[in-house]
């Protein structure tokens, strides 16, 4: 008798999914045929980043300043973007089905995604379908390794390497530790170049502690080690939510060290019930600083903070670089929207080794053809709560 | 006699009605994929939709058939994925065959995942209930971090390994870091397609019914049932429960198998390999019903086409889902819900008319 009715319900549930599913497709081609008729107007540009799960501050800020900017795009009229940001968790297997919705949508440019790993599933698809991709903060050398995808960041060797040679050529320490998260691509990734140039470098890494995303709470063996090995200086090539408990549970210890961190640190003065007086002298570096005096930067912050009452960080500069770098290298390239995402990616792609924009992760930014930017870092050191340029 | 030929035929019957299920689903698939009506997120979603029945049917049979709750079924998909990704990466420059390969790949990470289970099981399967269940959270757990500090690097002078980083590898000039630790594997071909997908469900079904519908598997359903009386005849428990449990870990380790081969990147994340996903495909199990192999796969697909349809929703699909979960949970097990279904199948029905027009 049960029996029947599972195999009944198994029959309806088949048809209902093979319903779905076709239902999908029908309004697709449906969708196609309308858009086809009626010249297109605005390009359509896709986004990807967690908007849920453990990565969701970055996702939401790169979202927030992508519509920010698409809005003052619009407004000045020369070119029209439609802007669509789907959700991947920070999980690659996710970011592909987010990208597989967003060519459903007929997205002609993809600005993402936001983190690492899902970036690199991500740029495998693209480079199949040769379509544009500009991601605003995934870091990993593999998250742009085709050609048709570029980034705003800095990737990670970059930043392990500058971070190195600032030390070494400021000589700010002799005696350095590192506690990184080894369980992030990020953290990771800068530490391994950071340690390989620091052998060049006028300095010597006396201790390098890591931690996981399971155990990030309690730092207090890592920093006891640091402690003990005499380190002058402790490299901190984390986030800004660990990087805030570090400097509490240092401060606890009673253990002062210099602090130093990477764009991963920015942020680190607007987390909650942190005392903005831990963070005195941190050193950091940089591409954007939110209290930076130039124009650009001032209104950004300010247009930010009125949209979504918050002071926007480095990734959420990054976004708005991204969109518009893209916006800069559509007019230079002179594609339309009505041309489809290969015959873009083709004139995009070669348009971007050509421009150069002053935005608010570096002046005179110019991209090379393996997809770095050129831009200076910037070390800011944090006196009084602020950013200062160092 | 006779009574053994009906069970029998019912089986078969039972087992048609499950193949003939997937390749009804494998048939209107391609029929869409033929004329153009299938969307690209459902294309791109079909190797996971295999992924995840193989992830379920494997776990129906350690919590449905063997009745031991295993809470690191995906600590046995990560050995199947890494395991394969770098036997993929490290055979890709030596010109091997990619179809060979990828065979022999879909072999060696069933095999790895295989050897882990019984390594695992022996310890493990000796506790009980949850006991066994925080164990295999536990061993889950420690498989994911392991392949976060394993760095495994290929030179001139063969392989290089280390647990501390990439620098201690000390590779030589030109080699190259495989497994990168929390980096993981990046690179890995993607080879996976439904086709292959759908076959290694239908050898995964294949496997576990005859399992379960054999003296081996009735042995297993035995010690389930009630251990003492299943040792008093003479079963093997140890045997028995290993054979389960290690038969189980081997076809997670072809559902990772599939997994790596689908993405170009392959980290042992929390999200992907962690316990969130093995409490994941325990749902499946769960909401299809513990020891219905059918059921668990198609709770698998559903589950997973769920959010992905409901992305239209932003945010409130987490919340539709968390609503189906629930509902689910309710009508499938809750007694007046499974009373009034019975009472309301089309077969109870059937046979009432059938007495109706006896009685007239």
């Amino acid at each position: 008798m049960k029996k029947f009715t599972k195999r009944a319900l198994g029959i309806v549930l088949a048809v209902s999914m093979a319903l779905t599913m076709s239902a999908c497709g029908s309004k697709e081609t449906a969708q196609d045929s309308g858009e086809n008729g009626s010249a297109q107007t605005a390009f359509k540009v896709g986004g990807i980043g967690p908007l849920t799960g453990g990565t969701a501050v970055y996702g939401q800020a790169v979202k927030n300043a992508a519509e920010l900017a698409v809005e003052e795009i619009n407004a000045a009229g020369e070119v029209q973007i439609e802007f669509n940001y789907q959700d991947d968790e920070g999980d690659a297997e996710k970011a592909v089905n987010a990208y597989n919705t967003l060519k459903d949508w007929d997205m002609q440019m993809l600005l993402g995604t936001v983190t690492s790993a899902p970036c690199t599933a991500v740029v495998e698809k693209t480079f199949e379908d040769n379509m544009f991709q500009l991601t605003p903060s995934g870091s990993a050398v593999e998250s742009i390794q085709h050609p048709n995808a570029f980034r705003v960041c800095f990737s990670d060797p970059n930043q392990g390497i500058a971070s190195a040679q600032y030390i070494g050529e400021n000589k700010v320490a002799s005696k350095v530790a590192v506690i990184y998260d080894s369980s992030d691509v990020y953290s990771s990734g800068i530490y391994q170049k950071f340690a390989e140039e620091a052998a060049n470098q006028d300095f010597e890494i006396v201790e390098a502690q890591a931690f996981t995303a399971d155990n990030k709470t309690d730092f207090t063996v890592q920093l006891q080690k640091a402690k003990a090995s005499g380190a002058e200086l402790v490299f901190l090539p984390i986030y800004y939510q660990e990087a805030a408990l570090i400097l509490t549970q240092a401060d606890q210890m009673g253990y002062k060290p210099m602090f130093f961190g990477c764009d991963g640190l920015d942020g680190i003065l607007s987390v909650d019930k942190f005392d903005k007086n831990l963070a005195e002298d941190v050193m950091l570096l940089t591409p954007f600083a939110a209290d930076a005096q130039d124009e650009l930067t001032q209104n950004f912050v300010k247009n930010y903070q009125e949209k979504y009452g918050e002071i926007p960080n480095q990734f959420a500069a990054d976004a708005y670089d991204g969109i518009y770098a893209i916006v800069e290298a559509i007019k230079k390239s002179g594609v339309t929207p009505d041309m489809d995402a290969s015959a873009i990616c083709d004139g995009m792609t070669k348009a971007m080794t050509e421009i150069s924009i002053n935005g608010l992760t570096g002046e005179n930014m110019t991209w090379t053809e393996d997809g770095e930017p050129n831009k200076a870092p910037k070390a800011v050191v944090i006196k009084d709560g602020a950013y200062v340029l160092r | 006699m006779i009574h053994m030929t009906a069970k029998l035929s019912k089986n078969v019957r039972s087992n048609a009605i499950t193949y003939g299920i997937v390749l009804v689903f494998y048939a209107v698939v391609q029929i869409l994929l033929a004329t153009g009506n299938l969307s690209s997120l459902m294309r791109g979603l079909l190797v996971p939709l295999c992924m995840y029945a193989i992830l379920a049917v494997s776990l129906n049979l350690t919590v449905g058939i063997l009745g031991e709750l295993s809470l690191g079924h995906a600590g046995f998909m990560c050995v199947g994925a890494f395991a394969s990704a770098f036997f993929s990466k490290y055979m890709a420059e030596t010109g091997m065959p990619a179809g060979i390969r990828f065979v022999a790949a879909i072999l060696i990470g069933a095999l790895m995942a295989g050897i882990f289970g019984i390594l695992i099981g022996i310890p493990v399967l000796r506790l009980k209930g949850d006991y066994l269940a925080i164990v295999t959270l536990a061993f889950g757990e420690i498989i994911k971090n392991v392949m976060n500090v394993l760095f495994i690097g290929k030179d001139s002078d063969g392989l290089h390994f280390s647990m501390n980083s990439a620098v201690d590898l000390h590779l030589k000039e030109g080699g190259t870091v495989i497994v990168n630790g929390p980096q993981g594997i990046t690179g890995t071909p993607n080879q996976s397609t439904f086709t292959i997908g759908i076959i290694l469900l239908l050898i995964t079904l294949f496997i576990v019914l005859n399992l379960i519908q054999s003296r081996d598997g009735r042995a297993i359903m035995a010690i389930r049932d009630n251990r003492i009386a299943a040792e008093s005849v003479g079963i093997n428990i140890t045997k028995y429960k290993l054979m389960a449990f290690s038969i189980s870990a081997a076809l997670a380790g072809v559902a990772g198998v599939l997994y790596a081969h689908n993405l170009s990147t392959l980290i042992a994340q929390p999200k992907n390999f962690g316990y969130n996903m093995s409490i994941m495909i325990l749902v499946y199990v769960v909401l299809g019903g513990i020891g219905n192999i059918r059921g668990s796969m198609i709770a698998a697909v559903i589950l997973t086409l769920l959010p992905e349809l409901l992305r239209g929703l932003n945010d409130y699909r987490m919340l539709i889902y968390a609503i189906v979960l629930i509902v689910m949970m309710i009508v499938n097990w809750n007694p007046t819900c499974k009373a009034f279904r019975e009472k309301y199948s089309f077969r109870n029905i059937k046979a009432r008319m059938k007495t109706a027009k006896e009685v007239r």
